[in-house]
């Protein structure tokens, strides 16, 4: 506990700024990562537990892509892709045999992912601790707000991620493709009575969800160390944040994302130790008083 | 007592009477290794088919109460001079407080939702095993060896034997009183409630109290599981409260089957084999075990002991229609 530390960053003006940023690039990832999970589970009903695998598979994709290429957005973009991509096939062969089953064969059919993907990135990859190294495109020095240091990358990753919001948020409130998918959320059963495709609604949001998360693999790829088994730490940060924000939320993932990563910047200067214990107690707090979190809907 | 339940207790005791005779055959410790871990593997998965099985929570993070009871019982043995009995009520009590804080929270929480919140309860006891080094030894999990002092007079769990009866006594005895609660009114209360929690609701029963009951229940039974595997392998490991230890423990009872008490044991048996099976042949052991589940998950769908169940009805069906 350094409640001193904290108050002495809260009062000057650079550290403001370089917490604040690096809070905001955590968010940003949190935000990728939760807003598929949560989109998946407002529409298909289903969490994905393997969904931090498919940020671990972008993340991994992203270093190969960028390896032969030597692009960074290039191979963000193939990240991308191929992970979302890669959800489609999982979801067509193996997450839609259970959407009617207990919740048991859900978990079961995603625990069994992990597990190969775990050892499949072993075998492709190796096993141990990798890392892209910032791409040359971004090797300028860091810009000084207010005397904050704030590299430049981070400036690009905030920026993409508030781009993807904005996408998704037109996408899903000013498109008919969005009125589909929500109508699909809504009454799956009256969607496919109108004659839409509903298995096929189910698919895309699936793999859709599974390219946010490969994105965000991808845009941490040169901000942090690659290792079998990194999905499953950002998997358990995106739920706390839907809980948070709201299950089936898309703005309640935002909002949740960016007040862990801000708690996570700041409080790793305040109370290192207990950052993790803060984020479950306001997990918790959420639970107890508004189940249905910040901004979700009350269950019908 | 029921009648029904005094011939289960026979049951009991003869399996016991057999298991404990099994050491006198001098058959390998290969074989009395595999009954202590499967004592505590069985424990496990039974007392996660408690809120599985007959409560419908499908909780992910079982493991927190196995590793939990691991480490209170081994943290006693190390650090104090109490006997095993003693240290392994001190882990049941333990885990029974565990459970009841978190169960608070979880029970509340229908279905998927109750998944992944013990999913990340369970990660919140991992990473503080991790991070408290000065206590748990951090990821080296446990070191030094367990202690085995002998208690009551003579009895040396040193010797492999005893340890081997010890763990078999304590083993069936937990599995009859996870028996006995599951057919005593409370049981019966339990699967109402996953049955029909809102018809429950409606005959007076507090629903949120059941289940929490179930939780503290399953919580301390997991918690003698883990103290009776940290015993074997003397020591206590932070991989005992991590996500793969309950997937490995859903995997269980889903395998050996969730409508039949022994199914859990069957199961626990079966992933035990395969384990072994898996370790011996090849070094990739997540990619084997997840063909393995996606096999089980996807092709079968239940459980072996509800598999046989089923034949044996058709078989029986088609008797009496002959």
């Amino acid at each position: 506990m350094d409640p001193i530390a904290l108050y002495e960053c809260v009062t000057s003006m650079s550290c403001i700024v370089t917490q604040t940023s690096a809070g905001l690039i955590v968010g940003s990832l949190l935000f990728l990562v939760a807003a598929g999970l949560t989109l998946i589970f407002g529409v298909l009903g289903v969490i994905n537990f393997a969904h931090g695998s498919l940020y671990m598979l972008g993340a991994y994709m992203a270093l190969s892509a960028y390896r032969i290429t030597d692009s960074y957005v290039l191979s963000a973009v193939i990240a991308g892709a191929g992970v979302g991509l890669f959800s489609l096939i999982f979801e067509r062969f193996f997450m839609r045999r259970v959407y009617q089953a207990e919740v048991l064969l859900q978990l079961l059919v995603c625990y069994a992912l992990i597990l190969i993907m775990d050892d499949a990135v072993k075998i492709i990859w190796g096993a141990e601790f990798q890392s892209m190294g910032m791409p040359a495109a971004f090797q300028a020095p860091p810009l000084f707000i207010f005397d904050g240091i704030v590299p430049v990358f981070y400036v690009f990753m905030i920026s993409a991620s508030a781009v993807i919001a904005l996408v998704m948020w037109y996408l899903l409130t000013r498109t008919r493709l969005g009125k589909v998918v929500r109508a699909a959320a809504h009454n799956p059963t009256m969607t496919s009575v109108l004659g839409l495709n509903t298995a096929w609604i189910y698919a895309g949001v699936f793999a859709f969800g599974g390219a946010l998360a490969g994105l965000a693999g991808a845009l941490a790829a040169p901000v942090r160390s690659m290792s079998p088994g990194m999905g499953f730490s950002i998997l358990i940060e995106s739920f706390i944040v839907t809980v948070i924000g709201g299950m089936g939320s898309v703005s309640g993932a935002l909002v949740g994302a960016l007040v862990i990563g801000l708690v996570r910047s700041f409080g790793s200067i305040g109370f290192p130790l207990f950052v993790e214990g803060i984020m479950f107690l306001a997990m918790a707090l959420i639970l107890i008083l508004k189940p249905s979190g910040l901004l979700g809907k009350e269950p019908r | 007592m029921n009648h029904a339940f005094k011939k289960e207790l026979l049951f009991g005791l003869v399996v016991l009477a057999l298991l404990t005779a099994l050491p006198l055959l001098s058959p390998g410790r290969v074989t009395l290794d595999f009954v202590i871990r499967l004592a505590a593997l069985g424990v496990f998965a039974t007392s996660l088919n408690i809120l599985v099985g007959y409560g419908g929570m499908v909780s992910f993070g079982h493991a927190m109460f196995f590793g939990g009871g691991a480490y209170t019982f081994g943290l006693l043995m190390q650090r104090t001079e109490v006997s095993i009995p003693v240290a392994l009520l001190g882990a049941i009590v333990f885990c029974s407080l565990l459970a009841w804080v978190i169960g608070m929270i979880c029970v509340k929480l229908k279905e998927i939702y109750f998944s992944f919140l013990t999913l990340a309860f369970q990660m919140l006891i991992h990473s503080v095993i991790i991070t408290w080094t000065s206590l748990t030894g951090g990821d080296q999990g446990l070191m030094g060896g367990i202690p085995r002092r002998p208690f009551w007079g003579g009895i040396n769990v040193a010797d492999p034997n005893t340890l081997y009866w010890f763990c078999v006594v304590i083993g069936v005895v937990s599995l009859l009183i996870m028996r006995y609660v599951l057919q005593s009114p409370f049981g019966y209360t339990l699967r109402m409630v996953r049955d029909n929690a809102d018809r429950a609701r409606f005959l007076g029963i507090d629903v949120w109290r059941i289940r929490l009951y179930a939780f503290i229940l399953a919580g301390a039974f997991a918690g003698i599981g883990g103290s009776l595997m940290a015993l074997f392998v003397s020591g206590a490991y932070p991989e005992f409260s991590y996500w793969t230890m309950s997937g490995e423990a859903v995997f269980m009872i889903m395998m050996g089957g969730i409508n039949v008490f022994l199914g859990p044991i069957i199961g626990a048996g079966l992933l035990n084999i395969f384990n072994d099976i898996i370790t011996r042949t090849t070094e990739y052991h997540g990619l084997a075990l997840g063909v393995i589940v996606l096999i089980f998950a996807l092709g079968f769908k239940r459980g072996i002991t509800d598999f046989v169940g089923q034949l044996f009805n058709t078989i029986t069906k088609k008797r009496v229609q002959s």
